[in-house]
């Protein structure tokens, strides 16, 4: 099955090491190593690696870059005038619908790196090109470039050390130009989807071996997959594309007000999501704890026996020890305390909203408070 | 791997019986199939269960697996510790990770189950 699927350039590092391999957005990527709440603990405790060679990426350049993506993008890219900065958004269509969430690097004076989902690369690169001035040149460098996240407690103090004498880490939200053991050219961007201090590596695909092999010749380094990712995220209530949004949501609902700002005007959606804002919307994505049992994606939450939502993005969260979720549910039934119901198939247990993130001291947390 | 004193089935469960009792788990296969197990939902002392229908379910981080007994019988002993350490299953899948205990209502039900060396040539196979 996996024969068809397209392959990272560091495929073969994953079958040495054992990894088992599953399809995932067309790629075969290893879901597990020596196994998910190891990997997720040794990302919370210590560091872990993982392969997101199968992410997009998109480079634009020109004077009009920023006009241009600002007009496609719902956050404010002056909040990223300061070269070397980096902004979370998502982009939507004309009803507000979200067409990915993304991450805009500001990386040169006129030039903007973008970070999409890899189940989103055609969409996405076909609707920002779209919408682009033709003044813009914008090139699609995914499968030329490598992607490595390099995530934990530890994973800063062990990226100084690889890039030598001299080397300044960026501040979290700043990406960086670095060179790794002595001769691999990076861009380093202290960003990343578990909730723990650490950098995204990007470099050209044919050094993702080395840099793989350079981070795990650190005894304190664990090769992590998609399993923990997964876990790592939604600990933090990061919200990923797909389960806890999609088209068919706008960002209101989706929780993700804060990247779109009231005094920005002038994108795609912006006038939908206005409306929106001023009419008030009728669901919203909570999170919810469970006592007993794993909820999962679209189990039933039900309020009073009647189903009232359905969960977006379930788990059992290796830090906290119990089952941990997302649900869009009336905004009635959406304040912390309240008390839901999730069918997990044949029980019915006892669901309480709670405000993400599930999991609150992180490396993170004491780094940015 | 596949203790020789135990008798396997198809669904990746193992049977050790003593008398009229046996007891029940899952195979070390079917453990690393699953992954680390973070939830296992087993009935309750006196429950009946019956050949070829869930008595109960495991779940792991990624999947959920239905335990399907391999005989019929009366629960008589369930394995409680599993609420608070379900990762018994992974470590010790034939010794401290049994699931349950039952009295066999049909202890010929038993001539139908693999023997070990059955069971490995069967997981081959399968894989």
């Amino acid at each position: 099955m996996t024969d068809e699927m397209l392959h990272t350039p560091l495929y073969e590092e994953h079958l040495a090491l054992g990894a088992r391999v599953v399809p995932f957005a067309g790629w075969a990527m290893p879901v597990q190593y020596a196994g998910i709440i190891e990997e997720h603990k040794a990302v919370r405790s210590s560091a872990g690696v993982f392969d997101v060679c199968h992410m997009a990426e998109f480079r634009f350049f020109g004077l009009d870059a920023l006009e241009g993506l600002q007009a496609i993008v719902t956050n404010d890219l002056e909040k990223i005038a300061e070269i070397g900065s980096a902004l979370y958004t998502v982009m939507c269509d004309e009803d507000g619908g979200i067409i990915d969430d993304l991450i805009v690097y500001h990386t040169g004076d006129i030039e903007y790196l973008i970070i999409a989902n890899a189940s989103n690369r055609q969409t996405d690169w076909d609707w920002i090109t779209g919408h682009l001035p033709e003044t813009v040149e914008a090139v699609d460098e995914s499968d030329r470039t490598g992607l490595i996240a390099f995530q934990g407690p530890k994973a800063i103090d062990i990226i100084t050390e690889l890039a030598g004498v001299g080397f300044e880490v960026p501040e979290r939200f700043h990406i960086a130009e670095a060179v790794l053991g002595g001769d691999i050219p990076v861009l380093l961007a202290r960003t990343g989807y578990t909730g723990e201090d650490g950098v995204e590596i990007l470099c050209h695909e044919g050094h993702a071996v080395a840099i793989w092999r350079l981070l795990l010749s650190f005894a304190e380094v664990t090769p992590c997959g998609l399993g923990a990712r997964d876990t790592l995220r939604l600990e933090m209530g990061y919200p990923l594309y797909g389960s806890d949004m999609d088209r068919g949501v706008d960002p209101i609902s989706a929780g993700l007000g804060w990247v779109v700002p009231k005094s920005k005007s002038g994108f795609i959606g912006a006038e939908a999501i206005a409306r929106i804002r001023e009419r008030g919307v009728e669901r919203t994505l909570v999170g919810l704890v469970v006592s007993e049992g794993v909820p999962r994606h679209e189990y039933p939450v039900l309020h009073g026996g009647t189903e009232v939502g359905k969960v977006a993005s379930g788990t059992f969260s290796p830090t906290l020890g119990h089952g941990i979720a997302t649900a869009y549910v009336p905004v009635d039934l959406s304040a912390p305390g309240t008390e839901l119901v999730i069918a997990i198939r044949k029980k019915e247990v006892v669901a309480t909203v709670v405000r993400p993130p599930f999991v609150k001291e992180t490396s993170l947390s004491a780094h940015t408070s | 791997m596949y203790p020789k004193d135990l008798k396997y089935d198809t669904e990746h469960e193992w049977v050790k019986v003593d008398g009229d009792t046996a007891t029940i788990g899952i195979s070390d296969f079917a453990q690393d199939q699953l992954g680390e197990v973070v939830y296992v939902d087993l009935p309750a002392v006196g429950d009946e269960i019956i050949a070829g229908e869930s008595f109960g379910e495991v779940e792991s981080v990624k999947s959920v697996s239905e335990l399907v007994s391999p005989l019929s019988g009366d629960i008589v002993e369930v394995n409680e510790t599993l609420g608070d350490a379900p990762e018994t299953v992974n470590e010790d899948c034939y010794g401290d990770g049994w699931m349950i205990k039952i009295k066999m209502a049909d202890p010929a039900q038993t001539d139908d189950l693999m023997s070990s060396d059955e069971y490995e040539a069967f997981i081959t196979e399968e894989a």
